[in-house]
């Protein structure tokens, strides 16, 4: 692998702002296409954090800041991919549900997406059915990821995939969940396609949701 | 010049007294199934026994009042939350903190309940403000407001001490005291926003300034996500009972957090003679 792709994956990994915008010029500079420096640099990168992550030796504020020098990178890269005409991995679209104010995991859930190669999109926080509905209209995704911290707002994630149903777009997308009081149960019983109880394992579960498409 | 108010609690026998005088009043936290997946399925499966022990060890460690929360998801809350309750009320008298979003089930819970509780919790939003405040007043309860509005949690302890003013307001219009309306501030994560302590601090020092009116926080957020979170919490607890926190939501069973608390109040004058440490620091060394 070239040097300056190992070192952009170091600068993710040490959550390295500064050192990544120059690191993704001098790529780019050499020759290196968008598309390997995503694929080769930023991803391996992301990945690594993803597992550490999930083992417990790397810790949330690392990782916001492993995201931040990733969307550093992606802010250059970004333009040229899409010149380029390049197939993301898949579409996600995000929310924390109505009634419901934390937002951390599912930023994470975002960031770690876009690190595989995921196209994003982060409604926010306190999102209600009718807005996800709009938006699965509006922006097509192949995934809806649902958050929720508290047990009184998870009935919201009950109440997004009824809309989902009721509008006649369900069947166009997976849906998968999570947060601190949610579990594989629940998620069954919602009718919801997937749960994730980290981050990284919602990576996975996306991967599969695409790969099985 | 703004006065210091105290705001008592009941059970049917015992008082508690929450006030910057008074030593450091802890509400237990754990009787609560978010994010604790045993409680939740002991719970669902209508077994109590793990909420008797939680409260009668969380009150040997030095809890006050009990903090109770039944929010199973799919479960009926109003009849869930009252039985949760009666547990509790099996091995302690102490007075409880009754924790629900769901009007219904407050309204369950409080016609249950002898005393005086402190409802937690109502924020500025309108719906909210509407929904629970007069159960609130009818029931001659207590009530947390959190620094929160229609728009989400203000950044800043000036836009957040804004949000208590108009809690306090609306509580004093629709009858409630200002004595009985406690601040929560809100400890947002400081592994996600690294300002989120100091915000929290810097409200309460304000609210303080402004209404006297007692403080409270879930204490333990915020060190979400980061390691070693026990000690982060002890010193973060230590500096909110500094700026004015008179009775943090929090786990007496971290030794940590516990002698924390007993260590502020020390140092902020409330332990004469620091009785309430060495009588602490016994039971430590005799367990």
């Amino acid at each position: 692998m070239s040097d300056v792709l190992s070192e952009i994956s170091a600068a993710v990994i040490k959550g390295n702002k500064d050192s990544i915008a120059d690191l993704t010029q001098d790529a780019l500079e050499t020759g290196q296409e968008a598309q390997t420096i995503l694929n080769k640099g930023l991803m391996p990168g992301m990945d690594y954090v993803g597992v550490e992550f999930r083992a417990g030796n790397m810790y949330v504020p690392e990782v916001l800041r492993s995201a931040r020098a990733m969307q550093t990178s992606m802010d250059v890269l970004k333009p040229l991919l899409v010149a380029g005409g390049v197939q993301m991995m898949g579409k996600v679209l995000l929310g924390t549900v109505k009634g419901d104010m934390h937002d951390i995991g599912k930023n994470l859930v975002g960031m770690m997406c876009e690190g595989a190669g995921f196209e994003v999109h982060d409604l926010g926080k306190d999102i209600s059915p009718e807005a996800f509905v709009t938006a699965v209209k509006d922006f097509e995704p192949d995934i809806v990821g649902m958050s929720a911290l508290l047990t009184t707002t998870m009935r919201s994630m009950q109440h997004t995939i009824d809309a989902l149903q009721e509008a006649g777009v369900r069947n166009r997308v997976k849906v998968m969940i999570g947060g601190a009081p949610v579990t594989d149960t629940f998620a069954q019983q919602i009718g919801a396609d997937g749960y994730a109880s980290n981050a990284a394992s919602a990576v996975d579960l996306a991967r599969q949701f695409v790969d099985g498409a | 010049m703004y006065e210091e108010l105290t705001t008592v609690l009941s059970s049917k026998t015992q008082t508690v007294e929450i006030s910057r005088g008074c030593p450091t009043v802890i509400i237990g936290e754990r009787i609560n199934p978010t994010g604790r997946k045993k409680v939740l399925a002991a719970l669902e499966a209508g077994n109590f026994d793990i909420v008797r022990e939680d409260a009668a060890s969380q009150i040997a460690a030095g809890a006050a009042i009990l903090d109770v929360n039944a929010g199973v998801p799919g479960a009926d809350e109003e009849a869930l939350l009252p039985d949760v309750m009666r547990a509790v009320m099996e091995v302690t008298d102490a007075p409880l903190c009754i924790d629900t979003a769901d009007p219904d089930a407050l309204a369950a819970a409080l016609s249950l309940y002898e005393g005086k509780a402190l409802v937690n919790s109502v924020n500025s939003e309108e719906r909210a403000l509407k929904a629970i405040l007069p159960l609130v007043k009818e029931h001659g309860a207590a009530v947390i407001g959190l620094c929160m509005d229609d728009d989400g949690i203000p950044e800043t302890p000036a836009e957040r001490l804004a949000v208590a003013a108009k809690i306090i307001e609306r509580a004093g219009q629709a009858g409630i005291p200002q004595e009985d309306v406690i601040i929560d501030p809100l400890a947002l994560t400081m592994g996600a926003d690294s300002s989120a302590g100091r915000v929290a601090l810097e409200t309460t020092a304000l609210v303080v300034q402004e209404f006297g009116v007692n403080v409270t926080m879930g204490a333990s957020n915020i060190s979400f996500g980061l390691p070693d979170r026990k000690y982060i919490n002890a010193a973060f607890i230590a500096m909110a009972i500094h700026a004015g926190m008179t009775c943090p939501i929090t786990n007496p069973l971290v030794t940590e957090v516990k002698t924390a608390i007993l260590a502020a109040d020390l140092a902020m004058g409330r332990d004469d003679y620091g009785m309430n440490w060495i009588q602490a620091y016994r039971q430590r060394a005799a367990s």
